[in-house]
């Protein structure tokens, strides 16, 4: 009996290496290959996403207990405004930088990194005295289903948010040590890109819970 | 640099503890994980066993088990707090920190590089923590089997509210909070891995390795940790406000108005099913984050031993990307009778079904592999075989399960927990005993006991069918599931004896798997040694690697591919099997 077979692959030579192609070196090699994202670039978007998720998971929550009979709006701390303020302009400050890096300008490179972290840090100070705002109004994490959400949503914001600062301060640290270059910068790109992910991340947290 | 390349080179610089214990090599991280994750299955296992002579003998006084446990059994008869933690903890151990762990943590990890041709992970570090993080969280699960005041009780699903609620039964305190937790580490661990998984095989595959030269293992374990990095997070969240509503004093999921000790609880307000939907949205890609690995070592393992390219290649890859697209949307055939609007269980019917349209699909591919085939019994392709037997028993009662009309009938009895376990538990696990199988040789550089293995899977094939085949039957009949004394309901009584019946064979199976892990742990000392490099005979890359393979997987040079990795029985040719790295101009001349 002939055997069932419903198809046969071509057999080719192996495609022509390309100029970047390292595939398959493990840590022995340098990152970089035939695929057009880096390891580290995939590495940080994968990251992303979790945290996306983690984000997605709770503002379905948040949306689905909105409906409830006994949901309660809160009056949100008013510092939150300066507060997005902040968090944008630092957005703009580690722009500015990976911008200079690209120059090869070192120089306002590192001040527009130190700015950006030392704005990042300021956001995270200022949503704890936002925290405080509500305290002192009587608004308890308990209180309302609104309020826990509020201090759990930036609770986590900002801890994931502080992630990106220690992570900004350690690519401080390389480029004051002059490890960075025009053509060096993969840590300083994964970095704005983890950060400006979550800046926008507040944005959304910030918008869902005023248009409640 | 280039020095470094080499396989040799690092081989005599570590020591025993850097090389086999706080190892960065992928494939002592797979074995560790292997071997976790085994040990994890001796407890579930061994759990499921008192839970199986509870339910054939409710109401025996054992005044041995009474000395032994004197908790659990009270005078010689479980309480019955005791079997819902039981429940609970099978469970949890079986699809957490057995069958996830075992497929992507111990054999994604042992494969990923061998089979695509790298020296190792994309991030090593990461990787070995991890195992070390999966290995905590193990041990936080574990401890929960320990804890005074008892296990966790609220099913593998941990509903809320009654896990909301520390003071709502013995075990909801301290161990409802060691289930979080250990939960919260694995998916951190997870986290690790999956990102090293996709990164690894997106980035470091071989010259010549394509996309659609990777074996089906790979595609599947690509796909799986993709539906991870998408569904475990998800958890979490559920897990984060759980916690909070525990320890914070929040009402996410505690409705108002609950009366506990004649007092009603300070909670307010929130909803209990919020965390059904949120832990299905999980749980459903999570099934499948369990059963796709094991499809995709079966598609390898059958091929091989069947001298046959897989049954449409293509279809298998497109067939297992639209599962794990439609995984996200069924979530809802859990739920149907939660009170969810009937217009929306028709909506989740249609999705449900939907899905066995690609199960379907691979199920064929399969048949289609094994039609006319000269089959090798060994006991690897048996497991293979037997993995599409149980997949095809369990999936079909699924089909039933997802028309909301028949699952409202159906629904938490025993009929569910004979699907779920011949597709999700049994299925992956004759696919990891196949793999064990056939892999092994290249893991230890021996053999495991053909003999021992094929008697194992004879026993473990027909204990599994007498195990959970009568299972739909009692379910029909209406026993639920999670009951701790069938007798106590008058209309049960008369099915008792097949309840007795089950639980023989499942003595009788449970001793069957001793046979298994004799063979394991003899042959890593003492079996059959591996001469060869390809003892098989199979084409994909790992079996072009030194047995076992040294530090760095493959000597000086890295294979390069010329071909997909089916081509087995090419017509014309004098062995029945072309390596992958075989170039094409020795087959021109067909
Ligand atoms: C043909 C495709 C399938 C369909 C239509 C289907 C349908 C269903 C439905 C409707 C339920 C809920 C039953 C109830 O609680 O009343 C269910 C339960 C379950 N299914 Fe499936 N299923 C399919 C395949 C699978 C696969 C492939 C797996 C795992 C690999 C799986 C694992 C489970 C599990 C674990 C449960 C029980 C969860 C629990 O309540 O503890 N199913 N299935
Ligand atoms: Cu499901």
């Amino acid at each position: 009996m002939p055997i069932l077979v419903e198809e046969r692959r071509p057999v080719g030579p192996p495609p022509p290496i390309k100029p970047a192609d390292r595939g398959g070196e493990g840590d022995f090699g340098e990152s970089g290959s035939a695929f057009p994202l880096s390891k580290g670039q995939i590495g940080v978007w994968i990251l992303l996403t979790a945290i996306i998720m983690l984000f997605a998971g709770l503002s379905s929550a948040y949306i689905v207990l909105r409906g409830v009979p006994s949901w309660q709006n809160i009056e949100l701390p008013s510092l939150l405004w300066p507060n997005t303020a902040v968090l944008l302009l630092s957005s703009v400050a580690v722009e500015l930088s990976r911008r200079a890096i690209r120059r090869n300008d070192i120089q306002s490179m590192k001040s527009w990194l130190a700015v950006g972290g030392a704005l990042g840090l300021t956001f995270l100070i200022g949503q704890l005295a936002a925290w405080r705002q509500l305290v002192n109004a009587g608004v308890y994490l308990p209180s309302t289903l609104q309020s826990s959400f509020f201090y759990i949503l930036s609770g986590l914001h900002g801890l994931h948010l502080l992630g990106g600062v220690v992570a900004l301060g350690i690519v401080l640290v390389m480029a004051l040590r002059n490890r960075l270059t025009s053509l060096r910068y993969e840590p300083l790109k994964l970095c704005a890109t983890y950060w400006h992910v979550l800046d926008g991340l507040w944005v959304y947290l910030f918008l869902l819970l005023l248009l409640s | 640099m280039s020095e470094s390349h080499t396989g040799e080179h690092v081989h005599h610089e570590l020591g025993f503890w850097r090389k086999y214990v706080f190892s960065t090599d992928h494939k002592i991280i797979g074995i560790q994980y292997l071997i976790t994750a085994m040990s994890m299955a001796v407890v579930g296992g061994t759990l499921s066993m008192l839970m199986r002579y509870q339910l054939a003998w409710p109401s025996m006084i054992s005044p041995t088990l009474g000395k032994l446990m004197p908790d659990a059994f009270a005078g010689g008869v479980m309480k019955p707090e005791f079997y819902v933690s039981l429940v609970t903890m099978h469970g949890t151990i079986m699809v957490f920190f057995l069958f996830t762990a075992v497929l992507t943590g111990g054999f994604g990890n042992f494969l990923i590089p061998l089979q695509i041709g790298a020296r190792d992970m994309a991030f090593p570090f990461l990787n070995a923590l991890s195992y070390w993080v999966f290995l905590l969280s193990c041990i936080v699960i574990f401890s929960a089997l320990f804890v005074t005041t008892g296990a966790p009780l609220g099913g593998w699903t941990s509903y809320a509210p009654l896990s909301a609620i520390p003071a709502a039964g013995p075990g909801q305190g301290t161990g409802v909070t060691l289930w979080i937790t250990a939960i919260a580490l694995f998916t951190a661990s997870g986290l690790m891995g999956g990102l090293n998984y996709i990164t690894t095989i997106l980035t470091m595959r071989t010259r010549g390795m394509s996309m659609m030269r990777l074996p089906l293992t790979q595609w599947s374990l690509l796909i799986t940790a993709i539906l991870a990095l998408l569904a475990f997070p998800v958890l979490l969240a559920a897990g984060i406000l759980l916690m909070f509503d525990r320890m914070g004093g929040t009402s996410f999921f505690v409705p108002a108005g609950i009366i506990m000790n004649q007092m009603p609880i300070e909670h307010s307000g929130g909803h209990p099913l919020l965390w059904q939907h949120l832990f299905w949205f999980f749980g459903h890609p999570e099934v499948y984050i369990v059963v796709l690995p094991a499809m995709g070592m079966a598609s390898d393992i059958l091929s091989t031993f069947c001298r046959k390219p897989i049954f449409s290649y293509r279809m298998m890859v497109y067939s297992m990307i639209a599962i794990a697209v439609l995984s996200f949307v069924v979530w809802g055939h859990h739920m149907f009778v939660s009170g969810m609007n009937p217009f929306l269980g028709s909506v989740f019917t249609l999705t449900t079904l939907l899905i066995a349209v690609p199960s379907a699909i691979k199920t064929f591919n399969w048949l289609g592999t094994v039609w006319g085939a000269r089959i090798r019994f060994t006991a690897a392709g048996l497991f293979a075989i037997g993995f599409v037997s149980m997949f095809v028993s369990g999936g079909l009662s699924g089909i039933f399960l997802g028309t909301s009309a028949a699952d409202i009938q159906l629904q938490d009895t025993y009929f569910v927990v004979a699907h779920f376990h011949l597709v999700m538990a049994i299925a992956p696990l004759f696919a990891a005993f196949g793999g064990l199988y056939f892999w092994f040789p290249k893991m230890f550089g021996r053999f495991m006991n053909e003999t021992l293995g094929r008697i194992h899977f004879w026993l473990t094939f027909i204990g599994v069918y007498c195990v959970f085949f009568p299972m739909h039957i009692i379910g029909i009949g209406g026993q639920m599931r999670r009951i701790y004394d069938p007798t106590q309901y008058m209309f049960l009584v008369p099915q008792q004896p097949v309840n007795v019946f089950i639980s023989i064979a499942a003595f009788i199976l449970g001793a069957g798997q001793l046979i298994f892990l004799f063979n394991f742990l003899f042959s890593i000392f003492a079996g059959k040694r591996v001469l060869e490099r390809n003892p098989w005979h199979a084409t994909t890359l790992e079996w072009t690697a030194p047995t076992p393979p040294g530090h760095g997987n493959f000597g000086e040079e890295l294979p390069v591919v010329y071909r997909w990795p089916f081509d087995y029985s090419v017509p014309g040719e004098k062995e029945d099997f072309i390596p992958q790295t075989v170039p094409a101009t020795v087959v021109a001349k067909q």
